[in-house]
């Protein structure tokens, strides 16, 4: 039925579907058609080469490895590890230890970069030229030679455990990282921790009945302020209420290491460094192009109504920005994250690190790749869900 | 000098004879580019002004100077008795009595219109919410946009944004309003729904300057037209006198240009 | 009323001498409110007393290009810049048989010549696509020779500068194509062939380069057929080619989201096919657009080339980081990293510069 009485070029024929080349629906199918084919053909050709390819060298498929005992140390970790733990319990710790870098990386970044993207607008010119010169060094050096340099630095510049730099009483300085006093155990930590928590939703409690008050006696409440105090004062009082234990569990030089104190690892000083200042610059970008995307007509009217500087950034110039920040914010975040596999190159047992080990012993390339990618890929998609929902959420406020 | 001059279809009114705004030679330099030239200026409470000149003679410099959007370096610029210094507590109780209106509207776009109007009187005047959105639906009701209160200004047309706007300024109940070029952003359609809100406010003995081209209302509505050419105040009068006489060169050359095109 | 007229033609004077002048740029920049001057000393506070150091390890006690690792270890407050001297062409030539060295060095000068010759809009047209091809087919030859007299030099024995270039440049030229079908399949109304080109994307752009770098490495071996194998160079290649095309993918996307719809309809009106419309209307816009994105992601693609260290290959990172591991010039990381640094930041910062200047340019031509 190969009708050719069209009226309208390029219009599909009314009632039906011509088989011709010249019809674009019908081109359409068979673009498509042939698309999926040659994709499937060259998936097949690689799966079956792939197959063959395992038979012939007998190499085993499939996660049965991951019950098996990996046999290997980890430097550090989260959870309790010994290399009589199974290879699954080896890449969890590598999970773990990749969220930690990440998530304090993210957070510190924000933090610098939002101070670095402030001072580039500053209207001190030396504040100003120093954070612009920042971030156009940092910005234009590869990040992995960064890391080097930081891992170096520690590792290299430091002096051996034993000629321990040691500028304050108990903190320690060496080529094995930093060692710094942390309070002996007592349950009054566990109780800050509640009592911190409890602040938390107090804070939030207030701030609530703070704006309900305002809005029917027009009398502004600081809540902010009341906030900051119980978050401060809640843990603080309770840890009064506890006896104020004071005993801290100092680092000791015993043998050729420290026993006790917390630790801060070359490996994790050194990711954790490298990846936050150069994340901090190009937050610093994104900070600096949301605050100047906000016309300054929109601060000169905020004055001429006698808004105080405060509310102003706070009610008019931050949200119009946040909209702008947020969606490029995302996407450093992203990049951290994903900057964080470069903790494989100077020993970091993240979870690159861990499951190239794990290949590397059991000769399962394709499972251990398999599963760097899919925990990146779970990593990455929850961020953008997350971002998403957020931007809707700011959208629907905007209009 | 008096400047109660009712004539022709002019709103009829008395000045107090109280004096408002006092600038006695200020000067103003942008860079070395001097913008103002010793001028002094005084308004009454309720009166009407217009300030009109070529571009770039510094008229709305001068009006942004009044509530200190602009800082002058030389003079003195007194508001309803207090002096503009670099006091920050001073420059924000005068610009809670001086309501300001922007070429560009200057709408807050993540706020809704109603909330546009509500921001200051509640974190300045420390209103309850309530009353402040009554007052500020009356105010809208007043620029005849009280139905659009729920919506965003993105949605509203030029003239629509500048009534906003004006509506805004009111709800701090100023004592003065300061209008910058409020119609040279709008399509021509839109120019006469807004002047026509001046008017009314003009009507209802609001003190206001207001630089501007429309010479149809500094005719109808002004009390006394200031023309400013190259930073200085060249020559002040009541409309009459000043568009069927003026005593400048300057100004009769500007008269011309503006009016025969 | 003849007060009514007041003074006329006042003359311009000078500011107040406190506003304009040095002394007023100090205090209106660096003093203009307390904690600003709290600030500014603080701040000079600190470049006082970390610049002065600095200068003097850099240059002032520093250990000229002839010493000596012995000499330099003496006197450590200083940098030893007979590292650099010494292991200069290690660092960026890598292992290249020294004699022969000066092959990268003209393939160094090739490619920058292209990158430099590129830059200018004048040379924007299809003939200077035989330029860059000329060119790459010179690079081959004089990488790996084998004809015209030079010897043959296996690519395992390349490193240092021309392979970092070689791997950014090489890889953008041949993901380019590739990445503007990838956008053009994205945008598609074919929901097939739309479904596999954004799966492809994002999920190139949502796993770090390192695994695909280990995907090529590791697992690219077994995909081809037995008794066919691919070297470790053309292994990595072929990963950045894939990472690099969903990157550039989003870039294009951006560029052509930004024509407006009125082109594409115009187009639809002079009855042109699809292929005619993209490649006569709509592409050509879209690329202008996009070319400042795709400058930036060809820089943060030029400083991933580092990455290759971990599959075991030596790029301008890997050659110094090689060089630091000869025991008797173990320790001096600053003046490696310091070095090549510097060079990494030359090419970036310039680039970035450049696609600055030219979003500026494209800002302009569409004001106008």
């Amino acid at each position: 039925m190969a009708t050719e009485t069209r009226t309208t070029q390029g219009a599909p024929p009314p009632g039906g579907v011509s088989f011709s080349l010249s019809d674009p629906t019908f081109r359409a199918i068979v673009y498509q058609i042939l698309v999926v084919g040659a994709v499937v053909l060259v998936g097949w050709f690689l799966i079956s080469n792939t197959l063959d390819n395992l038979a012939r060298r007998s190499i085993a498929t499939g996660y049965h490895f991951l019950e098996r005992e990996a046999a290997f140390g980890i430097g550090e970790s989260l959870i309790d590890y010994s290399p009589k733990d199974t290879y699954g319990r080896a890449f969890l710790v590598g999970v773990l230890n990749t969220l930690k870098v990440s998530i304090i990386g993210v957070i510190l970044a924000t933090i610098i970069g939002t101070i670095i993207g402030v001072a580039r607008l500053s209207s001190n010119w030396l504040i100003a030229k120093l954070a612009s010169t920042y971030v156009e060094i940092i910005r234009n050096i590869p990040p992995l030679l960064q890391l080097f340099f930081w891992y170096a630095l520690v590792s290299d510049g430091l002096p051996p455990v034993r000629q321990a730099l040691n500028p304050i009483p108990g903190v320690f300085l060496s080529q094995r990282g930093l060692r710094v006093p942390v309070p002996a155990p007592d349950p009054v930590w566990a109780n800050m921790g509640i009592a911190l928590l409890v602040a938390i939703v107090a804070a939030w409690g207030v701030s609530r009945w703070a704006r309900a008050r305002q809005a029917r006696t027009g009398q502004p409440f600081p809540a902010g302020w009341t906030g900051l105090g119980l978050i401060v004062g809640l843990p603080i009082l309770t840890w009064l209420a506890g006896g104020a234990p004071l005993a801290m569990d100092v680092p000791k030089l015993t043998g050729f290491n420290f026993t006790g104190g917390g630790a801060i690892s070359p490996e994790f000083f050194a990711i954790l460094t490298g990846l936050t200042l150069y994340t901090a610059a190009f937050i610093a970008e994104v900070v600096r192009s949301g605050i100047k995307a906000v016309n300054w007509g929109q601060t000169e009217a905020a004055r001429a109504l006698g808004l105080p500087s405060s509310p102003t950034l706070r009610l008019v110039i931050l949200p119009q920005a946040l909209r702008v920040i947020v969606p490029p914010l995302t996407s450093q975040y992203l990049n951290l994250t994903k900057n964080s596999s470069l903790a494989l190159a100077i020993g970091y047992p993240d979870l690159v690190s861990i499951a190239n080990t794990t290949l590397n012993q059991t000769g399962q390339a394709i499972e251990g790749v398999t599963m760097i990618m899919g925990t990146y890929l779970v990593i990455s998609l929850s961020i953008s869900i997350f971002m998403n929902w957020y931007n809707k959420r700011i959208a629907l406020v905007e209009r | 000098m008096s400047q109660a001059m009712s004539q022709g279809t002019k709103p009829k009114h008395t000045l107090s004879g109280e004096e408002i705004i006092r600038c006695t030679g200020v000067n103003k330099w942008y860079g070395e580019f001097h913008v103002l030239k010793n001028v002094n200026l005084s308004v009454q409470k309720g009166e009407r002004i217009v300030v009109c000149g070529p571009s770039g003679s510094g008229k709305s410099t001068m009006i942004r100077c009044l509530n200190r959007l602009e800082e002058h370096q030389k003079g003195t610029i007194v508001i309803d008795g207090i002096e503009l210094t670099n006091n920050l507590k001073n420059i924000e109780l005068v610009r809670r009595e001086v309501g300001m209106v922007f070429q560009h509207f200057n709408l807050f776009p993540h706020l809704t219109v109603l909330e546009n109007c509500t921001l200051a009187p509640i974190w300045v005047r420390k209103m309850p919410k309530a009353e402040a959105e009554e007052r500020a639906m009356s105010y809208l009701k007043r620029v005849r946009i009280a139905e659009q209160a729920k919506k965003y200004p993105g949605q509203l047309s030029g003239g629509q944004q500048q009534r906003v706007a004006i509506a805004r300024s009111l709800c701090m109940s100023p004592k003065v309003m300061l209008f910058d070029e409020p119609t040279s952003a709008l399509d021509p359609e839109m120019v006469k729904e807004v002047l026509d809100v001046m008017i009314g406010l003009a009507e209802d003995g609001m003190t206001m300057l207001c630089v501007t081209h429309e010479m149809g209302f500094a005719k109808s509505v002004a009390d006394r037209v200031i023309f400013m050419d190259r930073g200085e105040i060249v020559e002040q009068d009541t409309p009459d006198a000043f568009f069927s006489n003026p005593k400048s060169e300057r100004t009769r050359l500007f008269l011309s240009q503006i009016l025969n095109h | 009323m003849t007060d009514n007229v007041q003074s006329v033609g006042l003359p311009d004077e000078r500011p107040p001498a406190n506003t304009v002048g040095p002394i007023a740029w100090l205090r209106n920049n660096l003093f203009n409110s307390w904690y600003n001057a709290i600030l500014t000393i603080l701040v000079l506070g600190l470049l006082a007393s970390a610049i002065p150091p600095f200068l003097n390890w850099l240059l002032f006690r520093a250990h000229g290009f002839d010493a000596t690792s012995t000499v330099c270890r003496q006197d450590a407050g200083g940098a030893c810049w007979g590292f650099i001297s010494e292991k200069l062409r290690f660092i960026m030539f890598g292992m290249f048989p020294w004699e022969q060295q000066w092959r990268p060095l003209v393939t160094i000068a090739v490619f920058i010549a292209l990158l430099v010759a590129s830059c200018d809009r004048r040379f924007w047209k299809p003939w200077f696509g035989l330029v860059w091809a000329a060119g790459l087919a010179l690079v081959a030859v004089l990488m790996w020779g084998g004809v015209f007299g030079l010897t043959y030099v296996e690519n395992t024995l390349w490193g240092g500068l021309p392979l970092t270039i070689i791997l950014s440049v090489i890889g953008l030229a041949v993901a380019f194509p590739v990445s503007i079908l990838l956008a053009l399949g994205r945008r598609s109304n074919m929901p097939a062939v739309k479904v596999l080109c954004v799966t492809y994307i994002e999920l190139i752009r949502g796993v770090p380069l390192i695994s695909l770098l280990f995907m090529a490495s590791v697992m690219l071996p077994l995909f081809l057929p037995n008794g066919v194998s691919i070297d470790k160079l053309l292994r990595a290649q072929i990963a950045f080619i894939m990472f690099a095309a969903a990157y550039m993918a989003e870039a294009i996307r951006g560029g052509l989201q930004a024509i407006p719809k009125g082109q594409y309809e115009a187009a639809d009106g002079l009855g042109l096919g699809y292929w005619q419309k993209m490649r006569k209307i709509i592409l050509p816009q879209a690329l202008a657009i996009a070319i400042p994105p795709l400058v930036n992601t060809f820089i943060s693609f030029f400083k991933d080339t580092s990455l290759v260290i971990i599959i075991g290959l030596y790029d301008l990172l890997g050659t110094a980081k090689a060089a630091l591991s000869d025991p008797s010039w173990r320790g001096f990381y600053r003046e490696a990293y310091l070095f090549i640094g510097v060079i990494y930041w030359i090419f970036c910062f310039s680039m970035s510069k450049y696609s600055q200047k030219l979003e500026r340019d494209l800002n302009r031509g569409h004001r106008r």
